[in-house]
């Protein structure tokens, strides 16, 4: 029994909104995943750490299936991902994703942006999907951008826009892939801002990062990988001040 | 900081059976999906129909060095045409007993692109053995020295034309294209029309366009008695073309080099001639050593058009070969041999193109 | 060396003017006109020495020749043409040969460049092989080569019309030609027509209408599914209510050769089959670099909201590869139009081979070749200035 299976759900009596039991994948020959076990319960926000290659971001893009997971289950708000399309698709608006390169599309404006999802998966109306996105824009503090386009913007401006876009497809789960690692470092707080405002209003957050202040001053719980396995799992403070691992202790001394 | 190194202490799981070896890679390449398993049978049906009698008529039935009445009554490819003809279609009109000059011209032509190649051997010496090795090639091709007989140059023909159209095209067009592409930028406003004008006039014309306006409009242009030969039209008309894409091709260059160094030379006290040869010429014409081996990969192509203004290239030799009534019939083996012969030169010019890019990229 | 400054009458002070052989304005200004006397004075020597040979050998200048009788023959033409018509129809005739054989190249081109290119990037390693292989060997190998290859095998290789392969119903291949059966002339054909254009039309208005409707109640319509059934619904209606007619012109072998239903000469098909393959390789290439420039972040960004497969390919990856391709593939469509006038060599009838018969035929190569540069000129010049203009409307918004 690994540590994943020892941590219990904060409110034991609800279904979890992701689940997964038993996940392994592959790239190739390499088993980069293993074992991997976990559930996230509605409004937990979880920190993924670890060194590069422990394989955190292949996790999270497997919950969106951008990767494919080759033994195990994924379930998802009741869903489960297999190669079926329509589970995928349903899959993908229920959760948003935020990357660690923006990734805006350069040929629409700002506010294009956020409203291609509303409006071709959606099927909301112009006026309306306009609105909700000029909501959201003011949400991220950047409505006055609305008719720029991406090159026009900074990097920070850019993740945030890049939130806000996520934001506006209404998803129940976001998960962030190292959102800030791309950033300068004076534009790093105003992402991790909008992050922890999310988070305080309520939204279920898997976020890969090495920002270690936003994990102990907003995570429910911060879990560490290491070489595709999830080596341990804790609230905060028991994380930082009392690890249990090894590995877990070596590469917080070379963190922190 | 002198941290141990943390080591997994899992199990590393071989993947699921379908997803390595031969059945995996037959898996995700050839059949993940169903769209992609019906086109691997479609093509591989339509593979199947069409190589086996192709093998048979190119490689089984075929005939490979007889003369010319063997071939008559057989199914399959008749290869002899090239052997029985090698001579004329490679060395053209050149004298026979003589056509070891322009042999051994090709082979240090050879000789040197090969060691040209070699970063290892960029320096100044590079620029001397290939001014050497072009007068040597002159001088074997053209004769009067050390007792070989004159050869004019309307009997250079067949291989040896081809690569000396291309390579003199190329080595007298660049410095040209050089000084037009710094003419289009430059701020005199004569200048830079004139330069733009020729630019654009030969840019949006065929090569065909040119090369007749050498052969039929050149003689007209000169005073009575004077005569250019043939091929040093053809070789101008080329040359002329060559400059004005090469032109192009340095613009770009020119264009990527940073305002930043033209003012760092201008600081200095640099003129304007100091500027780009030590400066900007030396960056901005390695970042397009690639497109001018583009250029250069053209100019070979397009020396066949010459067959048009009935100049003897090896393409014209070759159709000449086949139109000897023996050998009449055989366009087909003819061409795929020569088509052979080019696919070979030029696919090691562009993939060394390719290798180039790839290294001088990543030393930007 | 410092200079004082002068100082005028009124005391101001003036920076000093340098001589004007150091002055950088005014050397410019001497080395242009410098340049344009050059320029003009060899221009002068060229045509002093022009003009004498011209009248040495008596052949007339200007383009009076035009109005002359041709007295020779053209192969094959759009517009009806016998030698008895003068020169400038002759040359009309060769101009509209080579639109002929560059519009249908071009649209043939890169329908195949395309499929080429996107199987260049398939997931299945045969297609995506084969691809490769095609495109390598056709951009090594000289145009003319190709070209004379696809003709000796019209020419050697096909049978005569006696024997003429027939690998279709309807269908012959012979060293005169592709013949093929066509729909025997009937009034439904303009009424086909006529629908499918007006299906067209009506296509395009529904899109129209249902982007209003999408932007005001989020449904979306599929106008091309729409359109594509109306394309094929509309005219098979007018077929039926113009009499459903199924005769078909076939053609027959009468004596030497074929009559009836359509002929395509060798040299035309030997052209059109040598330029598509040559320039379609280049084209591929072009498709798969534009796919290739979207980065994966961007399809991923899309497929993590929900977009379907097809809307990422029409609202993220289109878009952005279509800036990267367009610029390239007006040049190489440019390229193909003038490859086309390597139809010399092999005996097609267009605009460079009928402008050489009539330099031979009338000595005047100047004007000749004036015309020859003059027509390619304008068609890379629209194409230069459509290419600008495309590049302006589409250029992506920056700092």
């Amino acid at each position: 029994m690994n540590e994943s299976e020892k941590m219990t759900a904060t409110s034991p009596s609800e279904k979890p909104i992701i689940e997964v039991t038993g996940m392994h994948k592959w790239f190739g020959d390499f088993h980069v995943l293993s074992d991997i076990n976990l559930q996230v319960h509605l409004k937990e926000r979880i920190v993924i750490c670890g060194p590069s290659g422990s394989g955190k971001s292949t996790l999270i893009r497997c919950i969106n299936r951008l990767e494919e997971h080759q033994r195990g289950q994924i379930i998802i708000n009741g869903t489960e991902l297999t190669n079926d399309i329509k589970n995928i698709e349903k899959v993908r608006t229920e959760v948003g994703m935020v990357f660690q390169h923006f990734n805006l599309f350069p040929h629409l404006s700002i506010l294009d942006n956020l409203t291609l999802g509303p409006i071709w998966v959606r099927k909301m109306p112009k006026k309306e999907a306009d609105e909700m996105a000029m909501m959201y824009l003011e949400k991220v503090h950047i409505a006055e951008q609305a008719l720029k386009f991406p090159g026009q913007l900074s990097g920070g401006q850019q993740q945030r826009v890049a939130i806000a876009r996520s934001l506006c497809m209404k998803p129940k789960v976001m998960l962030f892939d190292e959102p800030t690692s791309a950033l300068d470092p004076e534009m790093i707080k105003e992402v991790l801002d909008v992050m922890i405002e999310l988070a305080e209003e309520g939204m279920t957050m898997l976020v890969v990062t090495h920002e270690m202040g936003f994990a102990k001053s907003v995570a429910d719980r911060v879990m560490f990988m290491d070489f595709g396995e999830i080596v341990e799992q804790n609230t905060p403070q028991e994380f930082f001040d009392n690890p249990q691992h090894e590995r877990t202790k070596l590469f917080l001394s070379q963190i922190l | 900081m002198n941290a141990p190194q943390a080591t997994p202490s899992r199990e590393f799981l071989k993947p699921p059976v379908t997803e390595v070896g031969v059945l995996g890679w037959l898996h995700s390449n050839l059949f993940n999906t169903w769209y992609n398993s019906l086109l691997t049978v479609v093509f591989l049906l339509v593979l199947w129909q069409l190589v086996p009698p192709l093998f048979s008529w190119a490689f089984i039935n075929s005939v490979w060095n007889s003369p010319a009445e063997a071939c008559r009554d057989i199914e399959g490819a008749c290869w002899s045409v090239i052997p029985q003809n090698i001579s004329f279609i490679v060395f053209g009109f050149f004298p026979d007993g003589h056509q070891w000059r322009p042999g051994i011209a090709m082979l240090l032509l050879i000789g040197l692109v090969i060691f040209s190649k070699d970063s290892k051997h960029w320096k100044k010496s590079l620029g001397v053995y290939w001014l050497v090795g072009l007068i040597t090639m002159g001088v074997l091709m053209y004769g009067g020295l050390f007792g070989m007989q004159v050869v004019d140059t309307d009997q250079w023909s067949g291989l040896p034309l081809t690569f000396m159209l291309a390579l003199f095209g190329m080595v007298a067009g660049y410095p040209l294209g050089v000084l037009l592409a710094l003419g289009r930028r430059s701020r005199m406003p004569a200048i830079k029309t004139l330069c733009v004008v020729y630019i654009e006039m030969i840019r949006g014309v065929p090569l065909i366009s040119l090369l007749f306006m050498s052969s039929v409009m050149f003689p007209l242009f000169l005073p009575e008695g004077v005569s250019f030969d043939k091929v040093l039209r053809a070789q101008a008309a080329i040359i002329l073309f060559t400059a004005a894409y090469i032109a192009e091709v340095v613009r770009g260059g020119l264009q990527a080099i940073p305002r930043g160094q033209f003012e760092a030379a201008d600081s200095l006290g640099l003129s304007y001639s100091q500027t780009m040869r030590l400066v900007i010429l030396p960056q901005a014409l390695k970042i397009v050593i690639p497109p001018s081996l583009g250029i250069l990969l053209s100019a070979f192509k397009d020396t066949s058009l010459v067959v048009i203004i009935a100049l003897y290239d090896v393409l014209k030799t070759t159709k000449v070969t086949l139109s000897n009534p023996k050998w009449t019939g055989f366009s087909t083996e003819a061409y795929i041999f020569l088509a052979l012969f080019y696919f070979i030169c030029c696919y090691a010019m562009s993939s060394y193109s390719r290798k180039l890019e790839k290294a001088l990229h990543t030393g930007h | 060396m410092t200079r004082e400054p002068a100082i005028t009458k009124n005391g101001e002070l003036h920076p000093s003017s340098a001589p004007f052989w150091r002055d950088p304005d005014k050397r410019a200004i001497v080395f242009q006109i410098v340049a344009l006397l050059l320029v003009a004075l060899v221009s002068y020597y060229l045509f002093t020495n022009t003009q004498a040979n011209l009248e040495r050998q008596s052949i007339a200048t200007g383009f009076g020749f035009l109005d002359k009788q041709a007295g020779f023959e053209i192969g094959e033409s759009v517009i009806a043409y016998s030698a008895a018509d003068r020169y400038i129809d002759a040359l009309l005739v060769g101009a509209l040969n080579t639109i002929k054989v560059s519009f249908i190249g071009i649209v043939f081109t890169i329908v195949l460049g395309t499929l080429v290119g996107i199987a260049r990037l398939s997931s299945n390693w045969l297609v995506a092989k084969l691809a490769g292989g095609y495109i390598e060997l056709m951009q090594n190998i000289p145009v003319l080569l190709q070209l004379f290859f696809w003709y000796a095998i019209f020419y050697e290789s096909f049978p005569s019309p006696r024997e003429a392969l027939h690998p279709f119903s309807g269908v012959f291949l012979c060293n005169r030609g592709l013949i093929f059966a066509v729909p025997e002339a009937h009034a439904a054909h303009a009424a086909m027509g006529w629908s499918f254009v007006a299906a067209l039309a009506i296509g395009w208005g529904l899109h129209r209408w249902g982007q209003h409707r999408q932007a005001r109640t989020g449904q979306i319509f599929p106008s091309i599914r729409v359109t594509i059934a109306l394309c094929i619904v509309l005219p098979l209606l007018a077929w039926a209510f113009a009499g459903a007619p199924t005769a078909m012109d076939v053609p027959k072998l009468q004596g030497f050769n074929f009559k009836g239903g359509v002929s395509v000469s060798p040299e035309f098909s030997a052209l059109l089959l040598g330029l598509v393959l040559y320039t379609a390789a280049f084209v591929a290439e072009i498709v798969r670099a534009g796919i290739q420039s979207v980065g994966r972040g961007q399809v991923e960004a899309a497929m993590a909201i929900g977009l379907r497969p097809g809307q990422v390919l029409h609202l993220v990856i289109l878009p952005q590869a279509l800036r990267v391709i367009i610029p390239p593939l007006t040049s190489q469509m440019l390229n193909l139009t003038k490859n086309s006038s390597l139809a010399i060599a092999i005996g097609y009838a267009d605009f460079v081979a009928v402008t050489n018969t009539t330099i031979n035929q009338t000595g005047q190569a100047i004007e000749g070749v004036a015309l020859i540069m003059i027509v390619y000129l304008f068609f890379s010049l629209s194409m230069s200035l459509f290419m600008n203009w495309y590049n302006k409307k589409m250029a992506l918004v920056e700092r």
